[in-house]
């Protein structure tokens, strides 16, 4: 284990309520040109984002939201107007960009391609990508949203368009990537795969860094794995209890693995269906009928989740299903799952948040284990989207895959060592998830 | 590595010889390549030891350096290197076209540029690492250097660079295109062995390929029986001719390997992409030759925040643009595409060629195509699509359902009543459909380095050469 004990207990104290957390960002704010926020998964990132925004647009001054997705900046747009319904908001989108019907009924609302086209709202919101096409203004504020999940290269487009900023974002999830080799770049302080946040901080290093420290999404059975496997230095503590979330199968089952994979999960919270081990193709076929298989009994055993915001059934729409590659999500969606069902890879489930997920592991009959696939993130993010429940559906012998496939990468000179190393990150969900395993027929 | 790679390494090790994982070859080969076949002193990251290069395979040019410790004799060398890689590349700039831009100021291009052929990845490392020890020296203050020595190094330092970009064929390395071209039965690192690479292509697989005594590496490193045995005696000896002798029976076989490469390659016949790359190829060379004429600056020790971002951007684009071009031109490479759904191949079994959409001033032609498929269809309706068979055309697929796929023509079909004859296929005949289009956005601008932000350290301190520059240890 590289945990240290200098660094302290993860469990955070309780001075460090996420209300003063809150506070002690919104006064930082005019202190400093750039604050950064912290957050792990469901710490309430989206409520820190829309209460700086109404804070900053209080003072009179217009103020930037940055995002990296266009779901994100509705998301963003609708949240900001049901909390604030006096401010006004522009969004900013590209010619394609067509609004989700949501989005239109919102009356403080304008949608437009250029900025000339808003009026002049409080708030104008757009993508990274959108923003990079918006020159000749500048913003006294902006707020950065997945701030961790954006490249810097892309900050270094927008960066002249605001004068400070607040950076939010989640620093366990996936890093930025690029389908060209980056080596010539590694080391530099302004490496463009590097995320905005790491090279604004070492560009900037007395920048103050707060953390929140709570989960609100994840229940207090996942949130202790999820916070040593993947934030050893920073934990976090889940914000409900160990009886305030329950999940019951309202039918009986068939004593099948996958119906006591269910049961499983539905009564601690995790579960590893474990099939036969083999070596396969990415779109193992066994593998995809087993998470298939989940998804259709889960549904049909009529799962009803209880939790601090009361009991409700658990239905299509509160279910997803994460691979890590997109052939293997497109051979899940191809093996008849009802269409209310999310099925996607890593990278597009980041921020989202669903009651049960069903994760086909990224390792799951593979013969080696790649740096893709050891990307401490990848599943960081696939086993952080559940308010009750999380299955993971793997071949046997990930744990001996991982002995013989040390990370290997080689080290750059003046790269700042990544926490958590994949490797480990990935035996500490492995061990935890063995204690929850229910082995398949062998077949 | 892909299924059909996999595949084919499988038959490869089952059958004996190589087999071929593309149809057409995507590089670029020119009719007088420069072989460059390099060796460094072994123990040290940038000495040069010797080097066979020259544009005619009859007759090679063997440099060396006969005691490669002494500073004096690698410049020396480098200077050698400079004399024979300069003429060649300075022979391209001479004849040129004058290209029209719109929006900008037209461009004179070279009607050829030179090419660079090295064994393998760790020959395109080693002539950075020459480039970068050789382009901030020189002709004067400390240590001074030949004249030609800091030149040599900017156009090593550029080849380099190419290599590393996407489709470039300006920089080959052998391995690596033998390696796109054909699949052996052994491991990736393996294939980094020429030797061995090619016999599995020629003749299936050779214990003595991997005899440093008959097929010695092919370099940068040398083979460490041959260092302490036969190359430290004769630079102990203090004999130019024994080294220079030495040296030659560790560089003639590879040399011969090197041009067996170019043959292989030079069996297929060039993709219909590639010489469309060249022509991007031609334009950098003729950018960089003007860069040189007019004394600009060497190229940086190290990319800033603003060039970086550029530079990131100008790969990642060649990179994608690359990848639909390859898979465009070759049908082989095309079905890794079809395996993994993102393309589908079939034959069409109906069309609608007046399909529209809209009424009055607002109707648009909309041609419909309905294809019999086997391959797995994993598209979402709505995807858009392009084909190679047209590749002017675009499309987005309506549906697809046991195994027919209805596709809309969006571009591409002239603009009558009913598609242009041609622009439809036929029924019975069969075509590709693929989501990799060639579509790309133009990517957003960045600021001048002058404005770089105070999230990227700010604007960055001005390169001024100085006596500096000299002192930096050569290996």
């Amino acid at each position: 284990m590289t945990a240290d004990p200098g660094t302290g207990s993860p469990e955070p104290g309780p001075e460090h309520s996420p209300e003063q957390v809150i506070a002690d960002v919104l006064a930082d704010l005019p202190r400093h040109r750039g604050v950064v926020v912290d957050s792990p998964p469901g710490a309430g990132k989206s409520t820190l984002v829309v209460r700086a925004a109404a804070h900053l647009a209080a003072t009179g001054e217009p103020l930037m939201i940055v995002a990296q997705t266009n779901e994100q900046v509705d998301d963003l747009v609708v949240r900001i107007c049901d909390k604030h319904p006096h401010l006004t908001v522009g969004r900013l989108s590209a010619g394609a960009y067509a609004p989700p019907p949501r989005l239109l009924e919102l009356a403080g609302v304008r949608v437009g391609t250029r900025v000339q086209d808003l009026g002049d709202p409080d708030i104008v919101i757009a993508t990274a990508d959108k923003w990079a096409w918006i020159g000749d203004r500048k913003w006294p504020w902006a707020i950065v949203d997945e701030a961790y999940q954006m490249r810097s290269d892309k900050l270094l487009r927008i960066a002249g368009l605001f004068e400070r900023a607040l950076f939010v974002g989640d620093p366990g999830q996936l890093d930025p990537f690029s389908i060209v080799d980056g080596d010539r770049w590694s080391g530099l302080s302004w490496d463009p795969l590097q995320s905005a946040v790491s090279v604004l901080l070492r560009h900037n290093p007395d920048l103050p860094v707060h953390r929140l420290p709570v989960s609100w999404r994840l229940p207090a059975t996942a949130a202790p794995v999820v916070s040593r496997a993947f934030y050893p230095f920073t934990g976090f503590r889940s914000g409900t209890g160990p009886d305030e979330r329950r999940m019951e199968l309202v039918t009986g089952g068939l004593g099948t693995p996958h119906d006591r994979a269910l049961e499983e999960a539905a009564r601690s919270g995790w579960a590893l269906l474990e099939l036969p081990e083999r070596h396969t193709v990415r779109t193992d076929g066994e593998a995809v009928r087993a998470v298939a298989l989940l998804a259709e009994r889960l549904l049909q055993r009529g799962a009803v989740a209880g939790s601090e915001q009361g009991e409700r059934p658990v239905t299509a729409d509160r279910i997803a299903v994460g691979a890590a590659h997109r052939d293997q999500v497109a051979a899940i969606r191809a093996a008849g799952l009802p269409p209310e069902i999310t099925v996607d890879t890593a990278n597009r489930l980041q921020g989202r948040e669903y009651d049960v997920t069903i994760v086909l592991h990224p390792l799951s009959g593979r013969r080696d284990a790649t740096a893709f696939h050891l990307e401490s993130g990848r599943l960081c993010v696939l086993a952080s989207r559940h308010r009750h429940a999380c299955v993971v559906v793997a071949r046997a012998g990930i744990a001996e895959l991982l002995d013989a496939h040390p990370s290997a990468e080689p080290v750059q000179l003046g790269v700042p060592v990544k926490f958590p190393d994949g490797w480990e990150a990935n035996q500490a969900v492995l061990e935890h998830l063995s204690r929850h395993r229910v082995r398949a027929d062998r077949g | 590595m892909s299924l059909l790679t996999s595949l084919a390494r499988l038959r490869a090790l089952d059958e004996g010889i190589a087999q071929p994982v593309a149809t057409v070859r995507h590089c670029h080969l020119s009719a007088r390549p420069m072989v460059f076949v390099p060796l460094r002193l072994s123990g040290e990251a940038a000495a040069p030891l010797a080097a066979m290069l020259g544009d005619d395979r009859d007759r090679p040019r063997l440099l060396v350096v006969p005691q490669p410790r002494n500073r004096d004799l690698r410049f020396a060398w480098a200077a050698e290197l400079a004399g024979v890689l300069l003429p060649y590349v300075e022979s391209f700039t001479a004849d040129t076209e004058t290209v029209e831009r719109r929006g900008g100021d037209p461009y004179e291009r070279a009607l050829d540029a030179p090419q660079l052929v090295v064994p393998n990845t760790g020959g395109v490392a080693f002539t950075r690492l020459l480039g970068r020890s050789t382009r901030f020296r020189r002709a004067d203050g400390p240590y001074p250097v030949p004249e030609s020595v800091p030149l040599l190094g900017r156009w090593l330092t550029y080849f380099a660079e190419r290599a590393a970009y996407p489709g470039s064929s300006l920089t080959l390395a052998a391995t690596e295109e033998l390696g796109r071209h054909w699949a052996s039965g052994q491991s990736g690192l393996e294939d980094g062995n020429l030797a061995s690479l090619v016999a599995w292509i020629t003749e299936g697989p050779r214990e003595e390929a991997e005899d440093p005594l008959v097929w010695p590496p092919a370099g940068p490193a040398t083979d460490p029986g041959f260092d302490a045995e036969v190359l430290a005696p004769a630079i102990d000896s203090g004999s130019a001719e024994r080294v220079t002798e030495a040296l030659r029976t560790q560089l003639a076989p590879t040399w011969r390997l090197m041009w067996q490469a170019l043959d292989l390659l030079a069996g297929l016949e060039p993709g219909a992409s590639v010489a469309q790359r060249w022509e991007q190829d031609r334009a950098s060379f003729s950018a960089m030759a003007e860069s040189v004429a007019e004394g600009g600056p060497p190229q940086p020790r190290r990319d800033g925040a603003v060039a970086a971002a550029a530079r990131l951007a100008r790969m990642e684009r060649a990179q994608a643009a690359y990848e639909v071009q390859r898979a465009y031109d070759d049908p082989l490479v095309m079905a890794e595409y079809r395996l993994t759904g993102e393309a589908f191949a079939g034959e069409v079994v109906e069309t609608v060629p007046d399909n529209a959409e809209g009424e009055g001033r607002s109707r648009k032609l909309r041609p419909l195509v309905v294809i019999k498929t086997d391959d797995p269809v994993l598209l979402p309706p709505g995807t858009a699509l392009g084909t190679p068979e047209r590749r002017a055309q675009g499309g987005e697929l309506v549906e697809a359902h046991e195994g027919l796929v209805t596709v809309k023509i969006t571009k591409g079909m002239g603009r009558g009543k009913t598609a242009a004859p041609g622009t439809v296929p036929d029924v019975g005949e069969r075509v590709c459909y693929t989501s990799l289009t060639g579509d790309f956005q133009g990517s957003p601008g960045l600021p001048d380095a002058e404005a770089t932000p105070w999230t990227h350290g700010g604007p960055p301190q001005q390169y001024v050469p100085d006596d500096e520059d000299a002192q930096e240890e050569w290996s």
